[in-house]
């Protein structure tokens, strides 16, 4: 079970405004990078964010450039899972890989949720409810297989406990 | 193979038809998985990085696609900051190690190089470490964009999931009027699918234009597939072309002769008007060049504009061949001399300004109008700067005047 305050954004968050690509090449470690995190789109955002915190956004999520860092500062930022309309397919992949929950639902529960709200993500049960208005929603499963990825941390510790990739 | 089985009719799409060959089955239908064997798998400086920590912690020695996969420096080249030198520093160690051939510093942007020397072929898979690896679809190949770990994964096992996606064929016809280019094409393909338009499809182009794309055309919008969300972008060369009967979630036909030089403005690639509607905008700043817009042709079209020209005062107009071969050529035909003639700043190919790496960051409030594909808040340095995004014509004739222009003046003779 997943639980955590909500940060709440918009539609098409893309990858350069997770994480700028100026940073990209100034740093060498994702902790670094980290200190920069959404700061294109609100400078003050990286100085808010707590450990367990949810983003919860519109549609497209991670859309533009494939870089896998825009997940992995999302982790070393302490966010615990995204929530989101859609999601652009690389995210989507680089999110599961990394170990970060990406949860895709219907509109009309992300348009009810508010900044600041708090969120309960429950991945075995697939539904996600907002304790602060009461809500709630079903999401499509994930497969067994993503679902394993997810309770490992990531495909990298994933292949390490199974001994094998493929 | 028995002899005498009755042959089932199989009606797949050209991305259908990549996938089944590559994962050895018959026949595939959209929303299936499926592990495919990969062909060529790359990944440059920008995502190298963290592949490499992913091949190390995943535990593997011996790298199955090793010879058939390759590295680029070009995201930050020649290194603008040591963090990046110690980056491109592991790269080297890594490539070395494991026998992988690396494009150095000035190859060129690795779209772009591996275009020059045909490393993706008719039918392949091919994976890059890049969201804009949609550019080989220009070639046949079924080439998608992946994040670091994935980029691992295939390049140390030689397979990689996917989800077969579903298809949305799109046939171009008529004939580009003037001033109108495979930018503009691209751009009136945001316009209408919007930036999630093609999200996890395959979009499959069919070119009946008059006269036909070159191959750098091609590569423009099989590049730009990506800002629509697509997994691939594939213009089909035999054999590998769909069946007849294949079927598609969605038919465009784009009808090309009434379209006019178009712009994206700033923040998303899809904010598609004419050229016209913001024509006399001041801008600080003009780049052409990028793997959407730094081949030869482009050079060529934005020389013939700016010959015996010069660039506005106080303008500054970067110009950076997307590689080395591009460069040569523009050299050897005088496209070089006449840039530099009319007060244009060249740059050594890489990606340069268009990744906010480095040559050209903008400065608070700046303006840009830029060949390249993403016109995001913050894209190319400051996030109070803003971007417009349009083909290498429309830019070289904003570069004289300063002010964003209609191209079609500057043909006309």
């Amino acid at each position: 079970m997943i639980r955590g305050r909500v940060i709440k954004l918009g539609d098409n968050i893309n990858t350069d405004l997770v994480i700028a690509g100026r940073y990209k090449f100034r740093s060498v470690t994702i902790e670094d990078m980290a200190k920069h995190i959404f700061e294109d789109l609100d400078p003050t955002l990286a100085s808010k964010i707590k450990p367990g915190d949810i983003i919860v956004a519109g549609r497209n999520f991670g859309c533009g450039s494939s870089r896998e860092q825009a997940p992995r500062v999302m982790v070393a930022a302490g966010i615990s899972a995204v929530v989101a309309k859609s999601f652009a397919r690389i995210f989507f992949r680089n999110a599961i890989n990394v170990g970060l929950p990406a949860v895709t639902v219907d509109e009309k529960f992300v348009d009810s949720v508010l900044d600041g709200d708090t969120l309960e993500i429950d991945l075995e049960k697939s539904i996600v409810k907002n304790l602060t208005n009461k809500m709630e929603t079903a999401f499509k499963p994930f497969p067994q297989q993503l679902l394993e990825i997810l309770g490992s941390g990531g495909l990298i510790p994933y292949v390490r406990k199974k001994g094998t990739l493929i | 193979m028995q002899t005498g089985v009755v042959v089932t009719r199989i009606m797949s799409t050209v991305a259908e038809k990549i996938l089944a060959k590559a994962s050895n089955v018959e026949r595939l239908e959209p929303g299936e998985f499926v592990v495919a064997h990969v062909d060529f798998v790359f990944a440059h400086d920008g995502t190298a990085p963290l592949m490499i920590d992913a091949v190390q912690e995943f535990g593997v020695e011996n790298l199955k696609l090793a010879e058939k996969s390759a590295l680029f420096i070009d995201h930050a080249a020649p290194s603008p900051s040591v963090q990046s030198s110690i980056l491109h520093k592991k790269m080297r160690e890594f490539a070395v190690k494991n026998n992988i051939k690396l494009f150095e510093v000035g190859e060129g942007v690795c779209h772009q190089v591996v275009m020059d020397y045909g490393l993706a072929k008719p039918g392949d898979v091919v994976v890059g470490a890049d969201s804009h690896t949609t550019l080989h679809g220009a070639v046949g190949a079924f080439a998608v964009g992946v994040g670091s770990t994935d980029a691992a994964f295939a390049l140390a096992t030689g397979k990689l999931w996917f989800k077969v996606p579903e298809s949305i064929r799109i046939t171009l016809r008529g004939k580009l009027g003037l001033g109108v280019f495979a930018k503009d094409i691209a751009l009136a393909l945001l316009r209408m699918l919007g930036t999630d338009g093609a999200n996890y499809m395959a979009i499959e182009y069919h070119d009946e234009l008059l006269p036909k794309l070159t191959q750098a055309s091609k590569a423009t919008i099989s590049n730009l597939s990506a800002e629509m969300g697509a997994k691939v972008g594939i213009f089909p060369v035999r054999p590998f072309t769909p069946d007849k009967e294949a079927k598609y979630s969605k038919e465009i036909e784009l009808e090309c002769d009434s379209l006019e030089p178009l712009i994206a403005k700033p923040p998303l690639p899809s904010n598609v008007v004419p050229v016209t509607d913001v024509e006399g905008l001041e801008v600080n700043e003009v780049f052409i060049g990028s793997c959407t817009n730094g081949r030869l042709e482009d050079l060529e079209i934005a020389a013939k504009i700016l010959n015996g020209k010069k660039v506005k005062k106080g303008v500054r107009c970067i110009i950076i061949p997307a590689s080395r071969m591009v460069y040569e050529k523009a050299l050897e035909v005088g496209i070089m001399e006449i840039l530099v003639k009319a007060g244009c700043t060249i740059g050594p190919p890489t990606c340069g300004p268009c990744v906010g790496a480095h040559m050209g960051l903008l400065g608070p409030g700046e303006l840009a109008l830029s060949t390249a594909n993403r016109n995001f808040t913050g894209r190319m340095g400051d996030p109070t700067a803003k971007i417009f995004l349009a083909s290498p014509a429309t830019a070289a004739a904003t570069a004289i005047e300063g002010r964003i222009a209609d191209p079609r003046k500057y043909l006309r003779d």
